[in-house]
């Protein structure tokens, strides 16, 4: 799988995952292949901005950067292996995923985000730079560096000679229903509306009589929720090991901060334009050139435009 | 229905407000006049629970507002229309008008206030999918107060809401307070516009560095030579 | 020049540290020796980044200099036999290359704070990429060695690993080339020029200090620094490895290693890298002695560093931002400070 997020073959990898082998140093030809790697790439771009949306809403309000977002995605991934394991239906184990992650969202909120709210914003970014470094060592701790898979396999479709994994395709009609749904939230109720006035100007949020704490209790819950729904979208697609965030973390930030940190919209955006092209890229070299040529393109667009693609000024 | 007996408060170690004393009635107008840096702000701030008193006390209709976290003071019938306005810019005007009634006993209520609003500022339901942050200043001014009245309070506190705004649109902005003076509420409004302010006024208080130096009838003040020479220039 | 005191006796001490772990610990000679290598090697790559983070410049992309410096050398020497005296001074003009593409670009146009993180992180990204990508040389993910030149032990090809008391003189040298670098910027102008940009950089700029240019020079040391400190962690080392010397995880070790020691005192970095070995070779040795831990964790007991590691960056960066140097040096200069005032001067009347 070209548009595979894990670039490393780990020594241990020992679980295959399903697809077919290609070539990687294929030429790039307008052809069947082409297209299948476009369309994958639209697939992967679901799930993806999946992943910004969250990252993009946290920092959209409470002005923090959660480095450690990748992470919670893979606490996620181990608690809903593990539930799914314990004999849960994956739906279920989903859902407890889900709440696990959002309770790990305010709890992260509150022991680690809350004492340095008025810090240098540098070190807010840092101090979630050491949850990433111990969430990884405890999950090493917790769980093993084993490779672990849901053993859920969904297979695939074929069309027109080009072949699409069905948890792709489920992975992007979750993506968008999620987005819908938040932006739903965001744009008609009190709370959602509290959520991006509070981001707008955060001083005089008392006077509406909303509670600071409150919201941003609120939006780390949604936050690491929408990690969680993420997780249990990946589980599909991908072995869980300890140190996965490291293989998606990276892209999350260059997507929102391509974007325009905050917004939602220009995360979704930069989602579809990066996972073009990590999988054309990936599929007319190898798999990290993909990647690499994502990343330079990020950081050209960046130098000229430093509010990122769809961000304003400032 | 406001009754503040011996205020202080400060940023930091520097002390803004040194033990002032002031009541608000139902239905009156009370105005704060005073130079730049007396601490008109300071005192609003106060009250709706934004910078923390150090010392005095301060209720609402019998309510300790001390006592009160800072997002619950709205609850007693307080509504703050803040110095500059502070609009959410790149939210609608009706959403701004939304959050102004997040209390939940507002909400209730949204539908039949923001008929009310519109029809009070008929001006800002043709705008009311505009950003706020693209309104004309009388506009915004128009938009802070409506969303103040959003929350359904008995008590307005206003910050200078004639600042940066030309003559004739201050005319306006004080015609506006006078309505909804009209209307019922209760308001206490703080302005370096002493003449236009005392006009609309009931009573008033005057701040100097933090302490309240005057008070009385808005008549008084506006015929006292004192205030005359140094606020009103004549 | 005054030579300060603290040098005076600091120096021969530091020079005679070899004959004192050989006489305290003659069995284990080599493992402390170690220990001290690496420490003085990663206290040169702290310090080389410290010149920028003092400056509020926190880049996450120094991975990608240090990840230059030993693959550009490695693979010059390897493939082309090209000795380290040459590919060294490479590797380093490469890194000062990649660094300018980089900063000249954030600087002008002014990106900073997280932006200016997630950019450089996507540096390091980029890379390690790069480095995976090109397996065919660099053995991928698996990482290379450098070829042993006779018996490990050449001044042309610039190895020593197997002697560990040269190895540390080599390593000593470097650090202390660190220090010097501190200081004479500590004691140049640029200093106080990018004091202020750091502060405000409108009011720098009307001054008639040219920032970006000031930045660049900055970015451009401590680049270089980074990619000398990782060219002879190879060569110390006789390994490398896209994660051990170049990706995310080694610039996150970096930033964190330095607001351990602290970033805006000379030996801060030095003290953030004591801290950080000591703490995971302690924690290590434990680890092995444990023979209960083992029993429970198995070998993924040896993330148990890492995590602790993690947690105290945490609690660092909560209650201690300034740094353990930073925090103790400030306690003391506030014990000396006879108050003039007393501390609350009171205006009521
Ligand atoms: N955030 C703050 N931190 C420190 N001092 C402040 C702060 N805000 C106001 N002050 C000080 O408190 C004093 C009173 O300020 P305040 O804003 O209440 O004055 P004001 O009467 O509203 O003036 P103006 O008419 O200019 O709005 C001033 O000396 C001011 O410098
Ligand atoms: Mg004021």
């Amino acid at each position: 799988m070209f548009t595979d997020l894990i670039l490393r073959s780990p020594p241990q990898a020992g679980v295959s995952k399903d697809g077919r082998e290609r070539n990687a140093s294929m030429d790039c030809q307008l052809d069947i292949f082409f297209l299948e790697a476009v369309l994958n790439g639209l697939l992967l771009a679901g799930l993806l901005a999946l992943l910004a949306l969250g990252l993009n809403l946290i920092f959209g309000v409470i002005d923090v950067v959660w480095i450690c977002y990748a992470e919670l995605v893979m606490v996620g991934m181990y608690g809903i292996y593990y539930a799914h394991k314990g004999g849960a239906p994956f739906i279920l184990a989903a859902v407890i995923g889900i709440v696990l992650v959002a309770a790990a969202g305010i709890v992260l909120h509150q022991l680690v985000i809350r004492p340095v709210l008025d810090s240098a914003p540098i070190n807010q970014l840092l101090v979630t730079g050491g949850v990433l470094f111990f969430l990884q060592a405890a999950a090493t701790m917790a769980f093993g560096i084993d490779f672990r898979n849901v053993g859920i396999r969904l297979g695939s479709f074929n069309a027109f000679d080009m072949s699409f994994s069905y948890s792709r395709i489920i992975t992007f009609g979750v993506a968008l229903a999620a987005m819908l749904l938040l932006w739903l939230f965001l744009s008609r109720s009190y709370i959602g509306i509290a959520i991006r006035a509070i981001a707008q100007d955060r001083q005089i949020m008392p006077l509406m009589g909303v509670d600071q704490r409150r919201i941003y209790m609120i939006t780390s819950a949604i936050g690491g929720g929408l990690a969680g729904l993420a997780a249990s979208l990946m589980v599909l697609q991908f072995d869980i090991y300890p140190q996965i965030g490291l293989q998606f973390g990276p892209l999350i930030f260059m997507i929102c901060v391509l974007g325009g940190l905050g917004n939602m919209l220009g995360g979704f955006i930069a989602a579809f334009i990066i996972s073009e092209f990590i999988a054309v890229g990936g599929s007319c070299f190898a798999t990290e050139w993909g990647y690499a040529i994502a990343f330079l393109f990020f950081m050209v667009v960046i130098f000229i435009r430093p509010q990122g693609l769809f961000g304003g000024k400032s | 229905m406001l009754e503040l007996s011996n205020i202080d408060a400060g940023y930091g170690g520097f002390q803004a407000l040194f033990g002032v004393s002031m009541t608000v009635k139902a239905g009156e107008a009370v105005a704060v006049i005073g130079a730049n840096g007396a601490g008109k702000t300071t005192l609003l701030r106060v009250i709706s629970g934004l910078l923390p008193a150090t010392a005095g006390t301060m209720t609402m209709e019998g309510v300790s507002l001390r006592a009160t976290p800072p997002h619950k003071i709205i609850s007693t019938g307080i509504a703050h229309v803040p110095e500059g306005r502070r609009l959410f810019p790149r939210l609608s005007v009706e959403n701004n008008l939304k959050i102004g009634a997040f209390i939940p006993a507002a909400r209730q209520k949204f539908a039949e206030r923001l008929a009310f609003v519109y029809e009070l500022f008929p001006r800002l339901k043709e705008r009311r999918a505009q950003l706020a942050g693209t309104l004309s200043g009388g506009e915004q001014q128009m938009c802070a107060i409506a969303r103040a009245l959003m929350s359904g309070p008995k008590l307005v506190l206003l910050d200078e809401p004639s600042m940066g705004l030309a003559p004739v649109i201050v005319a306006q902005v004080f015609d506006l307070v006078r309505r909804i003076r009209g209307e019922g509420y209760t308001v206490l409004i703080v302005e370096q516009n002493v003449r236009q302010v005392l006009r609309i006024a009931d009573r008033a208080y005057l701040l100097e560095v933090g302490r309240l130096k005057a008070s009385g009838s808005a008549a008084e003040l506006a015929a006292s030579d004192e205030i005359r020479k140094a606020y009103m220039g004549i | 020049m005054r030579i300060p005191k603290t040098a005076l006796i600091g120096v021969p001490i530091l020079l005679l540290v070899p004959l004192a772990v050989r006489f305290a610990f003659p069995a284990a000679e080599k493992y402390y020796l170690h220990l001290l290598i690496q420490i003085l090697i990663w206290s040169f790559i702290y310090t080389g980044w410290s010149l920028m983070g003092r400056f509020g410049l926190t880049s996450l992309g120094h991975g990608a200099f240090t990840g230059i410096g030993a693959y550009v050398m490695v693979l010059l020497w390897n493939y082309a036999g090209i000795t380290p005296w040459i590919g060294i001074p490479v590797a380093i003009v490469v890194s000062i290359i990649v660094a300018l593409l980089v900063g000249y670009p954030c600087f002008r146009l002014r990106i900073v704070g997280h932006y200016f993180a997630l950019l450089t992180l996507a540096l390091t990204e980029f890379v390690r990429l790069c480095i995976v990508g090109l397996r065919d040389y660099t053995g991928g993910s698996l990482g290379t060695q450098p070829r042993r030149f006779g018996d490990g032990v050449s001044l042309y090809a610039l190895q020593f690993e197997p002697d560990r008391v040269l190895s540390y003189y080599v390593a000593l040298a470097l650090w202390a080339l660190g220090l010097y670098v501190w200081w004479r910027i500590d004691r140049s102008m640029d200093r106080y020029a990018l004091d202020a940009a750091s502060q405000d950089e409108d009011a720098a700029a009307s001054v008639g200090i040219d920032v970006t240019r000031e930045k660049l020079k900055i970015t451009a040391i401590s680049a270089a620094m980074c990619a000398l400190g990782g060219a002879i962690y190879a060569q110390y080392q006789m390994y490398i490895g896209p994660d051990t010397i170049a990706g995310l995880s080694v610039s996150l070790n970096i930033v964190f290693a330095v607001i351990a020691g602290g970033m805006w005192v000379m030996l801060g970095p030095t003290v953030g890298a004591v801290f950080t070995q000591v703490l995971s070779e302690v924690l290590r040795v434990t680890i092995q002695n444990s023979a209960a831990l083992q029993k429970v964790f198995g070998s993924a007991v040896l993330a148990l560093d890492t995590m602790i590691y993690g947690l105290l960056l945490i609690l660092f960066i909560i209650y201690m931002p300034k740094g353990i140097l930073g925090t103790l040096l400030e306690r003391r200069e506030k014990k000396q400070e006879t108050p003039l005032v007393p501390a609350k001067a009171g205006t009521r009347s």
